[in-house]
C-alpha cells in the first residue's frame, strides 16, 4: 500500500520531482493548506509578489530567461482572476507557465460562495490547457501533465485549479511518465525527410535576393538553436532579420544583421522584406505589426515557414514550403545537408547574392535608426544607446515595459545573445517589465538586470518595487519619463489631429521620492551631460534602483510603417511625416 | 469610405465560403464541449448546427459533428486548432457536397389540427420516415430524418396543417461503404 499524502503534500511532491526551485504567488484562503505545505519543502522558494499579475509576470521572466517553466500558485477568486492578464501574455508569446490556483470546496462550486469565480472557464481561452481537480488521485497525474504540455510543442501558459477541500484530502501520488508527451511531440520531434530539406536547398541556391526571417521560436527552442542559426547564417552568407521576440538569437552588432523588422523596424530590414526572391521564416507567425498590408506583403517572393505549430503555417501568409518542426531539429538536420551537398557555398554563391547585398547597404545608408540629437534635453534614444554602451561589457538581462520606450529599445539595445531580452510582445502588456525584472533577477543571482520602462506603465505594477526589496533583487527600473503614454500620444499627433486626449500623466509621483519610500534608491538624470555618470552610478548600485530619466516629451518613434500600408512605405522621420501626411492624409495608417 | 485611423490593417478580400461537416473525437471530459465551441466563439467561426454524444462508453470517447461555413483557409485552421487542444483525438472534415458522405437531421413536429389534415400530413412526410410517436384526438406528434433542407421545407410546409412545435437536432455524418477513420 502506497503512502498517503495531502493535496497539497502532493503539490509540492510533484513540484520537486519537476525540480522546481521558485514559485511565485501570493496567499488566500483557498490555498491556505498548499502555504501550510510549504515548510516541509526547503528546496523550494517562495517569492511573495504584491499581486498576483506582478507573480505571472514575474513567473513570465523567470521563464523567460531561464528556458525553465515559471510556476505561480494564487488563490481562488480574485488571485484567479489577477493572474489572467499574465497567463494570456504568456499564451501570446509562447511562454511555459505552471498556474496552480486555489477553489472553493467541491461542494460549494456553483453556490457563489465567497471568493469563487469559475477559472477554468475564465482562463480556457487564455491557457494551452487547464484542469479543475475533483479527485486527489488524480492530482500527481494532472500536475505532471501541466507541466508536459506546457513546455511541450509550442510552450504556454496551463493551470490547474484545486478545490479546497482537495487539498486536505489524503491520496496516493505517483510520478509516471505519461502518453501525452508522445502525442504533443510526435509533429515537433518528427524527422524531416531529406526531401524536404533537399527542396530548401535547391530553393536558397536558385535565389539572389534571399532573407531570413527569425523570431521567438529560435529563442524558445533553446540556446543551442542561437548558435546552430549564427552557423547557418555564416555558412550561407544570407542576410537576416528579426522579430521584436527574436532579437539575441542572432547578434545584433553582426554585419548579416539587417536590425529589427516591422511597424518599427529599420528602412534596410523592411525593404529586404518587401524585394526579397527568398524568405526564409525560422520560429516567426507573421504577425500583423510585422507584415503591415497582407496584399502587398512581400509579394514577390517565394516563402518557406519552419514552425513547430501546424496552426501557424498558412495562418496570415501562404507558403511555398512548410516545414512543422523544432527550430533546433530543423537547423541541426538542415545545415548538415546542406553542408553534405555544397562545399564552400558561401563563396561559390558570393557573386549571386553580391548585387542584394549592394542594394542592402544603400538602404542602409539611410541610417533609418537617426535622429536629431540635443545638448539641452535628453533624447530617448540616446538614453537608450548609452545605456547599451555602459551595460555591453557584461551579461545584461533587459526586460521592457510597452509602448515607445519597448520599441527604442529593440533598436538601439544590441543583443548578442538569446533569453537577455524579455517583452511583452503579442498581448503588448504594460506593467509587464518591472515583475518580469524580479523573475529574471531570481533565475540570474549577480547578473545586471535592467527593465528599460516608461513613467506610465511602470505605474501599473509599481508595488512589485517592495517585492525586489524584501528578495534583496538589484533590479533597475530604468525610466524614460516623458509625462505622456507616448505611443498613445505619437498616435493622436499623426491620426487624431494633435487631440491628446488622456494620454498625458498629471500628478506623476516624484520617482526619486518613491524609490526611498520603497527603501531603493532614486537617481534622476535631467541633461544629457550627466546621463553617462547617472548610469554608471545606477549599474554599480548593489540595491534596486528607481532611474527618473527625462526626456524630451514630444519625441517620435521612427523609422514607422503606417498600418495597412507595405513595407517599402515607411515614415523615416518627422520630415517625412509632414511631407507624406499632408498629401496623403490620414490613409497612411 | 471614409478613412480608417486603425492601427490595423483593412481586411482583405474574403475567398468562396463553403459549408464543411466537421467531426471532433474527443475525450468526454467536464468542460469538453465548452473547449470546443468556445474555440470556435474565441475565434470567429460559425457554428450552423451541433451534435455530440458519447459514441465509446469504455474508452470515453464522444463524438462531436459540426456543420460549419468557412472559407478554405478558415477551414484548414479550424482542424488545426482542434487538433493543438488536449482533449481532441481526430478531426475529420468533409464538404456538404462530397457525394461520398451521408447526413442526417433528426426532427420532431407537433401538430394540433383536425385528424383529416393527418393524411395530408403523412404524404408531405413520406420520403423522411415518418414515424407517428404520439397520437391524441386532437394532435399528433411525429418524428422525421432528412437533409437540413428538407426539414427546412417541411417545417414551412406543415404551417398549413397546424404545426405547433418543432424540435429538431444538428446533423450527424458518417461516410459511404466499409472504411472508416482510423482512431488514434
Amino acid at each position: 500500500m502506497p503512502k498517503l499524502l495531502s493535496g497539497a503534500a502532493i503539490v509540492f511532491k510533484a513540484l520537486e520531482d519537476q525540480n522546481v526551485d521558485h514559485i511565485f504567488g501570493y496567499p488566500g484562503g483557498a490555498v491556505l493548506p498548499i502555504y501550510d505545505e510549504l515548510k516541509n519543502h526547503k528546496t523550494i522558494k517562495h517569492i511573495l509578489a504584491r499581486h498576483e499579475q506582478g507573480a505571472g509576470h514575474a513567473a513570465e521572466g523567470y521563464a523567460r530567461s531561464s528556458g525553465k517553466p515559471g510556476v505561480v500558485l494564487v488563490t481562488s477568486g480574485p488571485g484567479a482572476t489577477n493572474v489572467v492578464t499574465a497567463l494570456a501574455d504568456a499564451y501570446m508569446d509562447s511562454i511555459p507557465l505552471v498556474c496552480i490556483s486555489g477553489q472553493v470546496p467541491t461542494h460549494l462550486i456553483g453556490t457563489d460562495a465567497f471568493q469563487e469565480c469559475d477559472t477554468t472557464g475564465i482562463t480556457r481561452p487564455c491557457t494551452k490547457y487547464n484542469w479543475l481537480v475533483k479527485d486527489v488521485n488524480e492530482l500527481a497525474k494532472v500536475l505532471h501533465t501541466a507541466f508536459e504540455v506546457a513546455t511541450s510543442g509550442r510552450p504556454g501558459p496551463v493551470l490547474v485549479d484545486i478545490p479546497k477541500d482537495i487539498q486536505f484530502k489524503k491520496g496516493t501520488y505517483n510520478f509516471t511518465k505519461s502518453k501525452i508527451k508522445k502525442k504533443l511531440n510526435n509533429i515537433s520531434k518528427k524527422k524531416l525527410s531529406d526531401a524536404e530539406l533537399d527542396q530548401l536547398i535547391a530553393m536558397m541556391k536558385k535565389s539572389s535576393k534571399p532573407i531570413f526571417y527569425t523570431g521567438g521560436g529560435v529563442i524558445n527552442s533553446g540556446p543551442n538553436a542561437s548558435e546552430l542559426l549564427q552557423e547557418l547564417v555564416f555558412t550561407t552568407g544570407f542576410p537576416i532579420t528579426s522579430t521584436l521576440q527574436g532579437l539575441g538569437a542572432f547578434p545584433g552588432d553582426n554585419h548579416h544583421f539587417l536590425g529589427m523588422l516591422g511597424m518599427h523596424g529599420t528602412y534596410e530590414a523592411n525593404n529586404a522584406m518587401h524585394d526579397c526572391d527568398l524568405m526564409i521564416n525560422i520560429g516567426a507567425r507573421f504577425d500583423d505589426r510585422i507584415t503591415g498590408k497582407i496584399d502587398e506583403f512581400s509579394p514577390k517572393s517565394k516563402k518557406v515557414h519552419i514552425d513547430i505549430d501546424p496552426s501557424s503555417i498558412g495562418k496570415i501568409v501562404k507558403v511555398d514550403l512548410a516545414l512543422v518542426s523544432d527550430v533546433d531539429v530543423f537547423l541541426s538536420a538542415f545545415i548538415k545537408r546542406f553542408k553534405e551537398k555544397n562545399k564552400n557555398f558561401i563563396d561559390v554563391n558570393k557573386e549571386n547574392i553580391a548585387k542584394w547585398w549592394k542594394q542592402i547597404d544603400k538602404w542602409r545608408e539611410k541610417k533609418s535608426l537617426n535622429y536629431r540629437t540635443s545638448d539641452t534635453i535628453i533624447k530617448p534614444q540616446h538614453a537608450v544607446e548609452r545605456l547599451y554602451e555602459l551595460t555591453k561589457n557584461q551579461d545584461t538581462f533587459i526586460t521592457t515595459e510597452v509602448g515607445q520606450h519597448q520599441m527604442w529599445a529593440a533598436q538601439y539595445y544590441k543583443f548578442n545573445k538569446p533569453n537577455r531580452w524579455m517583452t511583452s510582445g503579442g498581448l503588448g502588456t504594460m506593467g509587464f517589465g518591472l515583475p518580469a525584472a524580479i523573475g529574471v533577477q531570481i533565475a540570474n543571482p549577480g547578473k545586471l538586470v535592467v527593465d528599460i520602462a516608461g513613467e506610465a506603465s511602470v505605474l501599473m505594477t509599481m508595488q512589485e518595487m517592495s517585492t525586489a526589496v524584501q528578495y534583496k533583487l538589484p533590479i533597475k527600473i530604468f525610466i524614460l519619463n516623458n509625462q505622456y503614454m507616448g505611443m498613445v500620444r505619437q498616435w493622436q499627433e499623426l491620426l487624431h489631429e494633435k487631440n491628446y486626449s488622456e494620454s498625458y500623466s498629471a500628478a506623476l509621483p516624484d520617482f526619486v521620492k518613491l524609490a526611498e519610500a520603497y527603501g531603493c534608491v532614486g537617481i534622476r538624470a535631467s541633461k544629457p551631460s550627466e546621463l553617462d555618470e547617472k548610469i554608471n552610478e545606477m549599474i554599480s548600485t548593489d540595491r534596486p534602483v528607481i532611474f527618473d530619466c527625462l526626456v524630451d516629451k514630444t519625441e517620435n518613434c521612427y523609422p514607422m510603417i503606417p498600418s495597412g500600408k507595405a513595407h517599402n512605405q515607411m515614415i523615416l522621420g518627422p520630415e517625412d511625416e509632414n511631407k507624406k501626411i499632408s498629401e496623403e492624409g490620414k490613409t497612411l495608417v | 469610405m471614409a478613412k480608417s485611423k486603425s492601427a490595423y490593417s483593412e481586411p482583405t478580400k474574403l475567398g468562396k465560403l463553403d459549408h464543411h461537416i466537421i467531426v471532433v473525437w474527443v475525450d468526454n471530459e467536464a468542460g469538453v464541449l465548452a473547449r470546443v465551441v468556445g474555440l470556435f466563439s474565441g475565434r470567429g467561426y460559425n457554428i450552423d448546427s451541433l451534435a455530440v454524444a458519447e459514441v465509446d462508453k469504455l474508452k470515453h470517447l464522444s463524438r462531436i459533428t459540426i456543420v460549419s461555413i468557412g472559407t478554405p483557409e478558415v477551414i484548414e485552421q479550424i482542424k488545426l486548432q482542434l487538433k493543438k487542444l488536449l482533449c481532441v483525438h481526430q478531426v475529420a472534415d468533409f464538404k456538404r457536397s462530397d457525394p461520398n458522405i451521408l447526413f442526417r437531421e433528426l426532427a420532431l413536429f407537433k401538430i394540433v389540427s383536425s385528424s383529416k389534415n393527418q393524411e395530408k400530413v403523412k404524404k408531405a412526410c413520406k420520403k423522411y420516415n415518418l414515424v407517428i410517436l404520439d397520437k391524441t384526438k386532437k394532435s399528433f406528434v411525429i418524428q422525421v430524418t432528412a437533409l437540413r433542407m428538407e426539414i427546412d421545407k417541411l417545417t414551412k410546409d406543415l404551417k398549413a396543417f397546424g404545426l405547433v412545435s418543432v424540435s429538431r437536432t444538428g446533423a450527424v455524418a458518417m461516410t459511404k461503404g466499409a472504411e472508416i477513420l482510423k482512431q488514434n
